[in-house]
């Protein structure tokens, strides 16, 4: 989490590394990664479906995103600039850590600039840059299957994905509205792709849920759970909702306070013990980039002087 | 077509690096359907071009089962995936990938569209075109922004294929170095 007020790491966010000989390129020994790689294939010819896949251990807990470590390595190409985020952030202790590794492991640049990245490798957002066509964008996924709160048999969901049975979905939804007026849930919210398959976009602020249908090619990777799934570009991607209670991709009412954006998913960081607080831009990068371009939010320093 | 001479040559100079090189073409270029990229890397016997070598090379081990199809099925090609990827070679209704020319892909029977519980486990074909080109059906689904134009090989079969979807078979194109791909979830428009 960056400090409120406080600065980005470093000048030249885009720095080269020096490959470690001990290990293999991108960690994984090469049959591992053609598993992973048939996986990704598959997911991408069946848009939403859960690929099985045999998820290796890896040297970090699970929940730390050991699915998404594994994609990556299995995208990576040695001519990668690799950007790491968690919650939107570049400078979390997970964002960190899976960017030394990477550095280690795969010899790959990395940066913070999202313009700037081919692979993104993401934890619960979706940059607010637009992305392209060249770039990837990884998830990292706890629980892949939507339906599994609903129903905790794996032989049973399964049949549901195969006959398109979503009605315990809307059933939930529906109660939702029914109990507290709006469907209760704010990320994680399910959609169906392409017309067919409904899929867990990762808990990624359902804010983010409209930028699902995008360019660039969305892998998403479950390592506890041993699933891959894919979203090609330009691929339909609609939030479940109903005609009388249309899904809302709701944020904080409120700007950015350090960078005065009005159109980013923001952070409520408590400031003080008296209740006091401030909006942040969740997405670093993009924050960083605009104050750098000269945006000021309400409490940014009066003489303005944010370093660089 | 230049080939290998031998079995034992022909395969990824620097693997790792191969490999991921080529998987990302052959990703991208499944992502977005009518695309055409360039592989390199791989040298193997003929009639195989280099761009279904690298597949081969990329995608395949001792855990996928292949199958050659008509003309393919040539000791040296047997060979030559024996010693790079040591995949088993198969009859065509127990292959994970089939490749060969699109004439004996069509011919093969049985070859698996998954399961309606496992679509994954269905068959890749790879099959050795004598052109390819972003020319000639219209294709319309995901991974595509507006219409892409492929040159099948024939419209009919891959639009009986598309219309099992989530069941059916993803196909690699492939010319000389190139390769393009068809997943089953692409629509194919006749008089493109």
């Amino acid at each position: 989490m960056m400090r409120p007020g406080g600065d980005r790491v470093g000048d030249d966010r885009t720095e080269a590394a020096v490959t470690d000989p001990a290990y293999n390129f991108a960690y994984l020994d090469e049959q591992t990664k053609r598993m992973i790689r048939r996986a990704i294939l598959k997911g991408l010819a069946v848009p939403g479906y859960q690929v099985p896949f045999a998820s290796r251990e890896m040297p970090m807990p699970y929940g730390w995103g050991t699915g998404g470590v594994q994609v990556t390595a299995a995208t990576l190409t040695p001519d990668d600039t690799l950007k790491v985020i968690d919650q939107g952030a570049d400078d979390t202790t997970n964002a960190v850590s899976i960017r030394k590794f990477f550095q280690k492991t795969a010899g790959v640049a990395v940066t913070e600039r999202t313009a700037d990245a081919t692979v993104i490798q993401t934890r619960h957002r979706i940059p607010e840059h637009p992305l392209t066509e060249d770039q990837i964008l990884v998830y990292q996924v706890p629980i892949p299957e939507p339906l599994r709160f609903l129903e905790p048999r794996e032989t049973e969901t399964r049949k549901m994905h195969a006959l398109q049975d979503y009605g315990l979905m809307h059933v939930k939804l529906y109660e939702d509205i029914a109990q507290n007026g709006a469907i209760a849930k704010s990320y994680a919210y399910p959609v169906k792709v392409s017309g067919r398959y409904v899929m867990d976009p990762s808990p990624i602020p359902k804010f983010d849920n409209p930028k699902l249908d995008m360019p660039a090619i969305q892998l998403f990777g479950a390592g506890r759970e041993q699933r891959i799934y894919a979203v090609p570009p330009y691929t339909p991607v609609v939030s479940l909702d109903f005609e009388d209670f249309p899904f809302d991709p709701s944020k904080a009412d409120h700007a950015c306070d350090l960078c005065g954006a009005d159109t980013s998913y923001l952070d409520e960081v408590i400031v003080d013990d008296a209740g006091g607080r401030m909006f942040v831009c969740s997405d670093t990068d993009f924050c960083g980039e605009r104050r750098d371009a000269g945006h000021r939010g309400a409490m940014s320093p009066p003489d303005a002087a944010v370093q660089a | 077509m230049p080939s290998a001479a031998h079995s034992f040559t022909g395969g990824f100079a620097d693997a790792p690096r191969d490999a991921a090189e080529a998987f990302r073409s052959a990703m991208t270029v499944l992502a977005r359907p009518g695309e055409i990229r360039t592989l390199h890397g791989a040298l193997p016997p003929a009639p195989l071009g280099v761009a279904a070598g690298a597949l081969l090379l990329t995608l395949c081990d001792a855990d996928t089962s292949v199958h050659l199809a008509g003309a393919c099925d040539r000791p040296d090609l047997r060979d030559w995936i024996g010693f790079h990827t040591g995949a088993p070679l198969v009859a065509a209704d127990q292959a994970d990938f089939a490749i060969g020319a699109w004439p004996d892909l069509r011919a093969a029977q049985g070859l698996r569209i998954g399961t309606a519980e496992y679509p994954d486990r269905s068959c890749t074909l790879i099959a050795e075109l004598p052109a390819l080109d972003a020319a000639g059906a219209a294709l319309t689904g995901p991974g595509i922004r507006d219409t892409a134009h492929l040159s099948l090989p024939e419209t009919a079969w891959f639009q009986a294929n598309a219309a099992r979807f989530p069941l059916g078979m993803d196909a690699f194109f492939t010319c000389g170095a190139r390769v393009a791909a068809l997943p089953r979830s692409t629509t194919i428009h006749n008089g493109g």
